[in-house]
């Protein structure tokens, strides 16, 4: 059978061939934008001492989730720095925050604009499905052309793998709200924009958070692919053992991933959930074991 | 109209605050053709069939009186909750004009409309409406807060319009932690906050128990006793207009039929679908079976674990011989009675519901009208419940809800 050739991976080399010619400066611009913001978590976050990390996280995970979760939380983090792991847990962490910001900065009003307009559903939908099927390594070698090798490109072609779930989750939320609350804010007098701030991004809210949710777990399934390119940290571990047939170390990578899912997965979901224990009333009453048996409410 | 506004005198009518001129609502993509075949008389199955547009309200037209209990009545799918949502353009007119306070509304730019709606005019809706996100206070200062009220003031005001409607005590709590009669004191308070002149009530005490429904009633008579406003009120309850009406539009299919006073009404009925709400001369022609089912049967919803005991002692506890059993999306199962799951349960039946169901009892639908279904009733007997298009279970008729249909016409 003869094979047809349409031409269209020529086509879309043409395309990268000209805007490396042409836009060298936005994409600097780019680059040098999404680099600081990378940068600055970066040398935030790995500037902390390790206890006092563990520290934080563990009363964090008091707080939202219980006495149990934040024993497993210190055990999996002392865990982490005992496997030799922890600078590069770091960096992994700073990656995912990154990923995760711009992805909601940029996912959450194009979710909105979704919601609000069939017309940009529609164009949408299909660019989301792409973003979500098309294999990383496609992208990640024109993001390398673009902006270099290092931490930028890696954000980049996280924040694409994984923004489509808070796009996504926040048009649902949107469109889910009960018609009854749209026609009260109404009825009331609402603007649109007093409508879309006062009832219908409330009401969305659990949907929106488990947006978030999906989208910071799909960023950390995303570092060890995007370490190809040179964005370091956990990922640059399991390469090392991929590429060195080293099992043990590969072994030691994953497991350090796994263990900060687990704790991102917890902490982020007790975000989206109606009305969590909060304040520090709520983390003395369980220091004291009187909350520790009680189911928390929703 | 413009000799109305001037009258004050003791006798003289009040002056109208809201008056419809030749409303129409057509839901479809054919407005205009659909009302220009409205004018040629033609009727409305034609003109669907013709435009595909559906008429939501027709050609209405009648006045509002400033102070007034203004009550719309129909049946369900009547248009009276569309006619209702017109007034503050929750729903876009197709044609006609709608003025308030002399203004028609329907010309009026969005910003116009926004101002009108938080200066004038708030809403009580039957399922309430309250923001599950906010606490009683900042629910009921919500027309205050979109207004762009400070937070001491619509605090304040909030805060004394739930001390009107007896919740002062309530202002933290979440609109789930109240029973459904609280929660419609709220959307009560959130509506009056504002101190609108009118106040659209769309089925606002349908959704509630008649004991809480008839105090809701004393209450809003109670307020306005107090401070007179103009409100429009939607029911499809006769007791309920009577009850609360200084007049009654009735609608049928889209239309305003008449509008009077309630002994206005009841002696001079426009026609026989008015006639059939007080003293009907044919009502079995013009009332269908789900229009008198009533839900006072106990139903049992099938599920696993369900125990007999417990629904036998609900079933006695209501007194009732038997009971409907449904799904869990309402669909109708069956009929069963005190003995037949009495017995089922003996027999250590693994599904003693299944076996309990009494195979002569057959539903009848809900668009069969009362002449046909009259028979069926008589004859069973058990209380005949009654299902919709998709099989729901809306209803029993038994044999005195039927009488009663049949002595409200009188003769």
């Amino acid at each position: 059978m003869q094979d047809w050739n349409l031409g269209i991976g020529e086509g879309a080399d043409a395309v990268v061939n000209f805007v490396l010619d042409h836009f060298t400066p936005a994409l600097d611009a780019i680059a040098a934008g999404i680099g600081f913001v990378t940068d600055g978590i970066r040398a935030a976050l790995t500037g902390v001492p390790m206890l006092a990390a563990v520290a934080v996280i563990a009363l964090l995970a008091l707080w939202r989730v219980g006495w149990k979760f934040a024993v497993f939380a210190v055990a999996a983090l002392l865990l982490i720095g005992g496997m030799g792991l922890w600078e590069r847990m770091m960096e992994t962490l700073s990656l995912v925050l990154a990923a995760t910001a711009i992805a909601i900065v940029i996912g959450v009003p194009l979710g909105i604009a979704m919601a609000r307009s069939n017309g940009v559903q529609l164009v949408a939908r299909p660019a989301l499905d792409l973003m979500q099927t098309m294999p990383a390594f496609v992208y990640l070698i024109p993001a390398a052309m673009f902006f270099g090798l290092g931490a930028v490109p890696g954000t980049i072609a996280t924040v694409i793998f994984a923004m489509p779930p808070v796009v996504r989750l926040t048009n649902l939320g949107i469109r889910q709200v009960h018609h009854e609350f749209i026609e009260a804010g109404e009825a009331f007098g609402c603007t649109p924009m007093q409508l879309l701030l006062k009832v219908q991004i409330p009401n969305a809210l659990p949907s929106i958070m488990a947006g978030i949710n999906q989208t910071i777990m799909l960023s950390l399934s995303m570092v060890v692919i995007a370490s190809m390119i040179g964005a370091g940290g956990l990922g640059n571990t399991v390469l090392t053992g991929i590429q060195r047939l080293d099992v043990g170390t590969g072994f030691e990578g994953g497991l350090a991933v796994v263990v900060l899912a687990v704790l991102l997965d917890r902490i982020t979901q007790s975000f989206g959930q109606k009305r969590a224990p909060s304040g520090l009333r709520a983390l003395f009453a369980r220091r004291n074991g009187e909350a520790a048996a009680q189911p928390v409410k929703a | 109209m413009e000799t109305a506004t001037q009258t004050t005198g003791e006798d003289a009518p009040a002056p109208v605050k809201i008056a419809l001129r030749n409303v129409f609502k057509v839901f479809g993509d054919r407005p205009e053709a659909a009302i220009r075949m409205v004018h040629e008389g033609r009727g409305k199955e034609e003109i669907h069939a013709a435009t595909g547009c559906t008429l939501g309200v027709k050609d209405a037209s009648f006045d509002i009186r400033a102070g007034e209990i203004f009550v719309i009545m129909g049946l369900s799918g009547s248009g009276k909750s569309t006619l209702l949502r017109l007034i503050n353009r929750l729903i876009e007119p197709s044609a006609g004009e709608i003025l308030v306070d002399g203004q028609d509304i329907t010309r009026m730019s969005k910003r116009e409309l926004i101002a009108l709606r938080r200066r004038d005019m708030s809403m009580v809706f039957q399922s309430f409406a309250l923001l599950p996100n906010r606490t009683v206070l900042d629910n009921a200062a919500f027309g205050l807060e979109v207004a762009g009220v400070g937070e001491q003031e619509r605090r304040e005001k909030a805060r004394a319009a739930l001390q009107a409607v007896g919740l002062g005590a309530y202002v933290e709590s979440r609109p789930d932690q109240l029973s459904g009669g609280m929660k419609q004191r709220v959307g009560l308070a959130r509506a009056l906050a504002s101190e609108p002149t009118v106040l659209l009530m769309d089925e606002a005490f349908s959704a509630l128990d008649p004991l809480i429904r008839a105090e809701m009633q004393d209450e809003l008579l109670r307020l306005q006793a107090e401070h007179s406003r103009t409100i429009v009120f939607v029911s499809h309850d006769l007791d309920e207009a009577m009850r609360i009406g200084d007049r009654i539009a009735i609608m049928q299919h889209g239309e305003v039929v008449q509008v009077g006073t309630p002994d206005e009404i009841v002696s001079s009925p426009a026609n026989d679908y008015v006639r059939s709400f007080f003293r009907n001369v044919d009502v079995t022609q013009v009332f269908r079976a789900g229009d008198i089912a009533r839900e006072s049967q106990v139903t049992l919803i099938e599920r696993r674990g369900l125990a007999v005991p417990a629904a036998l002692e609900r079933m006695r506890q209501h007194d009732r011989d038997i009971a409907i059993v449904v799904g869990r999306d309402k669909t109708y199962h069956g009929m069963v009675s005190a003995d037949s799951l009495a017995r089922a349960a003996r027999s250590g039946a693994e599904d003693p519901y299944r076996r309990a169901i009494l195979a002569e009892v057959e539903p009848i639908a809900a668009d069969e009208t009362l002449s046909d279904v009259m028979g069926k009733v008589a004859e069973s007997p058990h209380p005949v419940p009654v299902v919709d298009a998709d099989r729901r279970y809306v209803g029993a008729i038994s044999k005195s809800t039927l009488l009663r249909t049949l002595d409200r016409s009188g003769n």
